[in-house]
Parts: structure tokens; sequence; C-alpha cells
């Protein structure tokens, strides 16, 4: 049976981040994974719409859940935050059925939608491990990346805290470093793997934000890293596009788990869109 | 029954150049706490172990330390969940110095706590005959968060505090809570400006090591989110973190979809010229790369739907 999904795209990568949804789309097609972008789908409200309004987050959220039911399909998520965000708010819902009923009548009341708590809510790297399987996509790969050495960065979302995440042991999980097993690179084990890249707070405190960045890139670095590998299009901006003014020695290539995908089912970087990094492919990556 | 490699810190600052690990072989029995197997392994194989513990009962917070990695309460930790190819890592808690072995210097944490004025301020010009009640549904705003026992866990383990030892850390976040949503006390606003300020309740990541380590049901993250919707309700705006909680909502209020081009400088102000300025290089590199957010924003399809739900509930809050 072939796989089909919802994609959820996210703010991100419908704006400073396109190169994810690209490499998503073009990765998702040459393996045969059906996807039907969500254009009607509002903004998951990253934890923040909350802060001000946490009916409000959770109706949005509820109605884009009724959104992929209607479709009959599951959700991909391709940010871990969104993922996380929407995790969140379908376990606040599940556990609080008088809570649900409200946040579906005032659904029902400003759009009509109902949402019935069936649909699942998948990010792309789960998608990859259990419902595409890694046999299946290391029988894809036509250019195994066996020259990079790869340090996956989960996400603070894709773990923590611990009830919202799908990963099989969230405080030592390895779904990542078998993906990049899986397309022929190899994984390096890092100390800063599981750390929070420091995005959320940019704007109030850059310097706390970009030391976390920077200690995280460094840690990868000094554990012998030729690129760090994101599941989540936040870490890649702190990392990434802000990695001149933490240090522009570093110069560390960020790369969507996308693009590392695409790179070993012999998809071209342009088409990936990885010129569009402010860091360039460098050393192994560029090589490949 | 099973062996287990205990691989313990040892340090003793005043008269050890290094930190170094000492293995213990351990044999597990069924239902014990990794409080129980150190008090075993001190007792049967090296009495010069050094960790701090009392009641053994999760309520004085004495014991929390690190396991493979994370911080726990020793006391309420099962020893057989932490094995990990036959070996258990022990290590003293995060984000503090170590004075000997396990038992770190919680000077810091106890500072930080102190900063936020953690006694109740009740309104003295109309003191009652008695005493000061609360009704049921006053108390269970703050019945969670009064079950912190102080043991630190979260203040090791904290990203935010890895970089800023200013930062205010979970714990004292959520002792501010505490006092922010009791009915008695009568300095909300105060604390509310106090807490609002650099290093305080905006410069959480959202990391949720502190609710994860969380031994009780404070869970620290929740508080500070809660501290921050109070300070939203209560029109504490005047800084980068409220400015964006403002410029989201009214982004995504009004396409659907959070317009990367706005938030930036409506969250660090729009009469800001440092903070404006501070955002050129950034902008300017991803204008360079062709990255840059459209310029045109637009907006979801059907985002009448979205802009119902904003508009109908506006107002309401928790």
């Amino acid at each position: 049976m072939s796989l089909k999904y919802a994609l959820f795209t996210g703010c991100v990568a419908k704006g400073a981040g396109r190169e994810l949804l690209t490499s998503t789309n073009i990765v998702c097609d040459k393996l045969g994974i059906e996807l039907v972008e969500m254009t009607d789908a509002a903004c998951c409200g990253a934890g923040v719409v909350s802060e001000d309004n946490a009916m409000i987050a959770d109706i949005v959220n509820a109605r884009t859940f009724a959104l992929a039911e209607e479709a009959g399909l599951d959700i991909m998520n391709i940010c871990i935050t969104c993922q996380g965000v929407h995790r969140k708010c379908q376990v606040k819902l599940a556990r609080d059925p008088k809570y649900m009923a409200r946040v579906n009548e005032a659904l029902r009341e400003t759009t009509g939608h109902e949402y019935k708590g069936t649909v699942k809510i998948k990010h792309f790297g789960n998608i990859m491990l259990n419902d595409y399987g890694l046999d299946k996509l290391k029988e894809a790969v036509v250019k195994p990346l066996d020259t990079i050495k790869a340090g996956a960065f989960y996400g603070c979302y894709a773990m923590r805290p611990h009830e919202y995440s799908d990963l099989a042991e969230p405080d030592d999980p390895d779904e990542m470093e078998r993906i990049i097993e899986a397309v022929g690179a190899t994984p390096v084990d890092y100390s800063a793997r599981l750390k929070c890249c420091g995005f959320p707070i940019i704007m109030m405190n850059k310097k706390n934000s970009l030391t976390l960045s920077g200690n995280a890139i460094s840690s990868a670095k000094d554990a012998g890293s030729d690129c760090v590998i994101t599941q989540c299009p936040l870490c890649h901006l702190n990392m990434d596009a802000y990695q001149p003014e933490i240090d522009s020695s570093l110069n560390m290539p960020i790369i969507h788990i996308q693009q590392l995908i695409g790179l070993a089912l012999g998809i071209s970087q342009d088409e990936l869109k990885m010129n569009t990094h402010i860091i360039r492919p460098t050393g192994a990556i560029a090589a490949v | 029954m099973d062996s287990v490699t205990f691989r313990i810190f040892r340090f003793d600052p005043e008269t050890e150049d290094s930190p170094r690990y000492q293995d213990y072989e351990y044999e597990l029995e069924p239902g014990v706490t990794l409080l129980n197997s150190l008090n075993t392994i001190r007792s049967k194989q090296d009495a010069t172990i050094a960790y701090r513990m009392s009641c053994g009962s999760a309520i004085c917070g004495s014991c929390a330390m690190r396991a493979n990695g994370h911080a726990v309460l020793a006391c309420k930790t099962q020893t057989s969940e932490l094995v990990k190819d036959g070996v258990i890592q022990i290590d003293p808690l995060g984000n503090m110095k170590v004075i000997h072995d396990l038992v770190v210097d919680l000077e810091p944490f106890w500072g930080s706590l102190r900063k936020v004025k953690p006694y109740l301020q009740p309104d003295t010009t109309n003191n009652p005959e008695l005493e000061r009640e609360q009704t049921q549904e006053q108390f269970l705003l703050i019945d969670d968060v009064t079950t912190c026992i102080l043991c630190g866990a979260c203040f090791s383990d904290c990203n935010a505090l890895e970089v800023d030892e200013n930062f205010l850390g979970p714990a004292t976040l959520a002792k501010a809570h505490r006092f922010i949503y009791d009915s008695r006390d009568s300095k909300t606003e105060e604390r509310l400006e106090d807490i609002s300020e650099l290093h305080g309740v905006w410069d959480c990541t959202h990391c949720a090591e502190c609710s994860t380590r969380c031994p009780t049901e404070t869970k620290p993250l929740a508080r500070i989110e809660e501290i921050r919707e109070a300070a939203m309700k209560a029109g504490v705006h005047g800084n980068n973190g409220a400015r964006h909680v403002l410029g989201f909502r009214e982004t995504v209020g009004k396409s659907g979809r959070l317009n990367e081009n706005y938030l930036p400088p409506r969250s660090v102000g729009f009469f800001n010229i440092p903070g404006l300025l501070g955002l050129l290089p950034v902008g300017i590199r991803m204008l360079m790369r062709g990255k840059n957010p459209p310029l045109i924003h637009h907006s979801i399809d059907k985002v009448d739907e979205v802009k119902k739900i904003f508009s109908r509930f506006e107002e309401y809050r928790k």
C-alpha cells in the first residue's frame, strides 16, 4: 500500500526555510510517498500563541487535526516544534474530555469542523522509521554517503517532555542515528545532540541563544562531525543563518535530514536547495 | 541477581587536580532505589563516597544527582530502570560546582531563589481577625507548584542556565509563580514586572528539561508558561518576550501564518534603533542567499475561519 499524508508545512518551511519544503517534496516524490499539502491549515502557535490565549491555540490546532481527518489522512510534520505542539495539544484534549467538548463546540460554532481524535501526528523522521521503513530506504539509496560523518541534532520537542515524545528512549534516542546509518553515513555521538539550539529566545536574549547554538556546533565539531543534521527548521535557522555571528571559524554545514536522505537518493545539492544555506556545503558534504 | 557496574564520579577539589570515575560491582536486588544501592555500596565497599541524603521518601529533596547524564532524585528512582549495558553512571548535579564527589555547592540555587522574594507579601493595611482564607479554587491554582521540594534537579539540567548563570532558573520561576498566583499576595504586579526583566521568565528556552527531570508535580515549564500568561493578562508588555507574543498573535490571527518579516522588529520594538540594527546582519545574509521570507506575505487558504476563532475567543483566557 502506498503511503499518503496530509503535509503540515509549518510557517518556516513557507518562509525562511523554504529549502526544507522543497527537499521534503522532492524526497517523498522519489520514495513514492504521496503528500497533500494542508494549504488551509494555520500556524501551530509554536507554544507562543498559547502563552497569550491557550484556548485559541487549542481550537486552531483542533481545526488542523479536523482538516486532516476530513481528508482521511494522518499528518506529516516537517518541523519538530510543530510536531511537539500538535502532540501536546492532542494529549491535552484526549486527557480532558470536557475541555475537548468545549474546544469542539467552539470549533463547530466558528468553522463547522469537528475534531474526532483519530488523526495520527507524525514527524518526517518517524515516518521514515516506522511507516516507510529503513530497509526500504536502504534499498532506495543509490549514492551511499560513506564519506560523511554526521552529528544528529534532535531538537527539544522531539524528546521533551517525555509524555509527548514518540521516541522509544527519549533520554537516549537512536532514531536519527539509524536514519543516518541507513543512508550510508556514519553517525557521530557528541554531548550536545539532545540540547536546546536556543532559537526560542533569539529575540529575547540573543547572547544566550547564540551561545547555546555555538556550544552545540562546537560539540559536534570536536567530536569529528562534517555536518549537523536537524529535524527542525528553527534549530536550522539558529545554527545556520546565525552561525557567522556565533563564530565565523566554525564553518559547519547544517543539513535538514530530508536533504541528507536526498543526497543519498542521488538528488543534486542544487535541487535540494543546499545553496540557499548561509553555510555552504564544505568538505565531505561538498564532495558528494 | 544481576551484577551491575556503578561508575561513580569522584572528586575532592581540596586534594585532587581532576575528577575521575571509580567502578563498583553491585549485585542488583529487585525493588531497590538508586539511594538504596548507593547506601549499600557505601556501607559494604567504600565509606568515602560523598553524597547528600536524608529522608529517603522524596520529601526532603537532598539526594538529587545525575544518573546516566540526567538529573534524578535518587530515592525516587528504581535502580533497575537505570541499567544500560550493565552500567549505571552517577554524576553530581550540573550547573553547580562540586564540593566533594556527588555533593555540589547549592549556593547559586539558593541565591537565585532569594531574588524573587519567596515569601507571602499580603496587604497588611487590612489585616483579618483570624487568618487569610482561600477558596478551594484559589488554592488549586498553586496546588501543583507547592509540591516543589527544592531538590535542584531542574536547576541542574536547565539549558539556559548552562550559558547564563544569572538566569533565574526553573525552580525560582516556579517559586515566583507560587506567589504570583496566590490570592493572598498583594504584590502580583510588582512580581510580574520584576520577573519580566532580563534573565527572567522570558529567557527560558522551552527546552523542557526542567519538567522532564522534576520529581514532583511542580513541572516548572508549565508554571513558566502560566507566569507568561499572567504577565500578558496583566499588561506587562514592555519587553521583547511580551512583544513577541503580541506580534505572534497579531500575524497568525490575521493571516493564519507567521509573518517572519514582521515579527522580529515587532519583538525588539519598532522604535528600538539598536535592536533593529541588530537584526540587519542576519537579514542581509538571508537576502543574499534568497533565503529571506517572501516580501509579500500570503495568508493560508480559508483564513476567515482562523480569523473568526481569534476574534470570537480573543477575550477568553484560562
